[in-house]
């Protein structure tokens, strides 16, 4: 049976589910528990689960996230939850040099099981601390995969995965798909989800739209952005396929590859910084792997500034539907 | 309470006056946050976007510390810094037009209520929960260099005691003798996390003694108190004898940030903040004692609303910055 979840209610029945599977998952962060997550991707498990698997921490990310690890190499699947992966910065230690690296430093006999899930995007004026994506950062390092849904279908299908998953996975959700009252939420995010457990594979691209001149590639709310540009531009003739990679690592390079081959023009779409990114990782697989392209390839991406507070600085460097027409049209 | 008597009046007047400045900035600034948020909550809806947390029932802690600080004075705040902001003596205009992410705002609306800025009075705060704690420990060492006799004040939350920050930073300003003084003001919460599940102590100054400095808990209700407290630690900081730590008991009386359903807050919390209300008593004291007339406060009342009005007006009435502006200033030298 299936009906229409909001992706914060998806993540939770996706955890609850995995806890009653396995015995060995557990939750820990910073307001998880009777709050339910700041933006409820853990609600309801408390009340379920009880304080020992549902563990509210102090304000100590570096100690939690650090301790995901010890439980992992005891045969503990953790999941944590950085609230904004803004505060990453305070533990990333833990995750980049640690939780990252063990099974490899190990030469294979430390298995980390870890999932570390986070918040990320902006759009509502929480300025530079409190927006960011990064996950172009995290993507960076070796050792992590990066999942980044974008409908509560692909929200619980990949929370399974990736608790399922014997490396570390870092689950990055966007506080504007949640489908919370309280945020604006576009309501495609908000889709059928079966009752049942099932999994989305981690490393799997979806072309969510097809189309023959222009490839157009984006995560998370951008998908939604490049969606409702290929809609304006079909009325122009313009034909946009439209692909949500759902993971940055490992990436889907055969979708993308296939994709840019048969439209010939590639725009990225991105809203975590410019340089160093995402954008460019995208565009150097597509150019390494041969691809001859009509035009040069173009990036819709946020310039590197840090996300400004004020509602009318925001608007001007956040991507959206209106620079993505306007990228388009640049290289047809 | 015995102080009270020895304390010139213009001085409690001083304290009075800018702890009901900030309470009724606080209560003003939440009723412009709800405008465009009702009925639906909507977080980026209204003329004051994005989060927004505020600091009533905790004012005792700002002004019984500021009240000893100069303009070279550092202080850095945390994500809930309006009372220290403006006990600091913050530009009340330019930081209301920033909050309301105006160009005439403290940083031309790019900072934001959690990130407020004001170099004139050595004024800054960060969204990041233990971030003051090692930035004040530097101020010490440039005072210490450069042979001046200011102070950092590096405010946290009882949550913020939490984060490795507080300890390293603790550490290190001990080890070199640093004008700092650690503030913890402890409002029993961090967000819907009570102070007794994540905290291994009962008082955060005990920790005092892992890093041999001195540790004191002083009751927030209770502004004289803190103010007592507050100037010896200042004073021995500028005496060049070292960091201290000061824990304030406060009692918040809104949720942790605005909007905040508080479910897990149990009702009898909410009524001992109000009971512990540090202005109604400060307030309830200057008269019984015969200290101020109800007519000597009433005037100060109106020039705080006065003043208040005026900076919401500054602030509404500025315009918004030119969207180009979100490109500039990454970088000094190449605007
Ligand atoms: C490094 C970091 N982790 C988590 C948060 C999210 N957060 C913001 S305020 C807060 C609670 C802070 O509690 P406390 O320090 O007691 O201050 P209070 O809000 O009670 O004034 C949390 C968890 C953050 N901003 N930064």
């Amino acid at each position: 049976m299936a009906r229409k979840l909001p992706m914060y209610k998806a993540i939770s029945e996706a955890i609850a589910q995995e806890m009653e599977r396995d015995e060995n998952v557990f939750v820990m962060g910073e307001d998880i528990g009777a709050y339910g997550g700041i933006f409820g991707a853990t609600t309801g498990l408390l009340e379920k689960f009880g304080p020992e698997r549902v563990r509210d921490t102090p304000i100590s990310e570096a100690a939690f996230i650090g301790a995901a690890l010890g439980a992992a190499s005891k045969g503990m699947r953790p999941i944590v939850e950085l609230m904004f992966v803004d505060f990453f910065g305070v533990a990333m230690d833990q995750i980049y040099n640690h939780i990252a690296k063990a099974h490899y430093m190990s030469g294979g006999q430390v298995k980390m099981p870890v999932v570390i899930m986070t918040a990320m995007g902006g759009g509502y004026s929480d300025a530079a601390q409190h927006s960011q994506c990064l996950y172009g950062l995290f993507a960076h390092v070796p050792g992590l995969k990066i999942v980044i849904p974008s409908n509560s279908y692909d929200a619980k299908g990949l929370m399974i995965s990736a608790i399922r998953d014997d490396n570390p996975v870092m689950y990055f959700f966007h506080k504007g798909l949640m489908g919370l009252g309280w945020m604006p939420s576009p309501p495609e995010a908000t889709v059928e989800v079966p009752e049942e457990p099932y999994t989305v594979p981690i490393g799997e691209a979806k072309v969510v739209r097809e189309g023959s001149d222009v490839t157009i590639v984006g995560v998370a709310k951008m998908v939604y952005e490049a969606l409702w540009a290929a809609e304006e531009l079909e009325k122009e003739g313009i034909s946009a396929e439209v692909i949500d990679l759902r993971t940055l690592v490992p990436l889907d390079k055969k979708t993308l590859v296939n994709s840019v081959k048969k439209t010939g023009r590639l725009v990225v779409v991105d809203e975590d910084y410019r340089s160093y990114g995402m954008s460019g990782e995208v565009i150097a697989t597509v150019v390494e792997n041969g691809i001859s392209l009509e035009a040069p390839p173009v990036r819709v991406a946020y310039p590197d500034v840090p996300v400004p507070y004020s509602r009318v600085l925001e608007r001007y460097v956040l991507p959206d539907k209106e620079k993505i027409i306007n990228a388009v049209k640049s290289i047809m | 309470m015995e102080k009270v008597e020895e304390i010139p009046k213009e001085t409690l007047l001083e304290i009075y006056k800018t702890m009901h400045k900030i309470r009724t900035y606080e209560e003003t600034l939440a009723e412009w946050y709800y405008k465009g948020k009702t009925p639906r909550f909507d977080i980026s809806a209204g003329p004051i976007p994005g989060e927004l947390h505020l600091s009533s029932g905790q004012e005792s802690a700002a002004v019984g510390v500021c009240m000893h600080l100069k303009p070279e004075d550092a202080l850095i705040g945390t994500h809930r810094a309006h009372h220290f902001a403006i006990a600091k003596g913050v530009d009340l205009k330019k930081m209301t037009a920033e909050i309301f992410g105006k160009a005439t705002g403290l940083s031309r609306g790019k900072g934001g209520h959690m990130h407020l800025f004001d170099a004139n009075v050595n004024f800054s705060c960060s969204g990041i929960v233990g971030a003051s704690f090692p930035q004040a420990v530097g101020v010490g060492i440039a005072a210490k260099l450069k042979g001046e006799d200011y102070v950092a004040v590096a405010v946290g939350g009882d949550g913020a005691a939490n984060q490795g920050t507080f300890h390293e930073a603790l550490n290190l300003a001990a080890i070199w003798k640093l004008p700092v003084i650690f503030v913890i003001e402890d409002n029993s919460w961090a967000i819907s996390v009570p102070k007794e599940k994540s905290t291994a102590v009962a008082k955060n100054s005990e920790r005092a003694a892992g890093y041999g400095i001195p540790g004191v808990s002083v009751d927030g209700a209770d502004v004289i108190a803190v103010y007592e407290v507050a100037k010896e630690a200042v004073k021995r900081a500028r005496r060049g004898e070292g960091p201290s730590l000061i824990e304030i008991k406060v009692y918040r009386l809104r949720g942790h940030f605005e909007g905040d359903p508080q479910h897990y807050r149990p009702k009898e919390d909410l009524e001992l903040a109000r009971q512990k209300d540090p202005l109604m008593n400060f307030e309830k004291l200057l008269l019984e004692k015969g200290i101020a007339t109800e007519d000597e406060l009433n005037k100060i009342k109106e020039e705080n609303i006065r003043e208040v009005q005026e900076a919401i007006d500054f602030a509404v009435n500025s315009p918004y910055p030119e969207p180009e502006e979100a490109l500039k200033g990454v970088f000094t030298g190449g605007e």
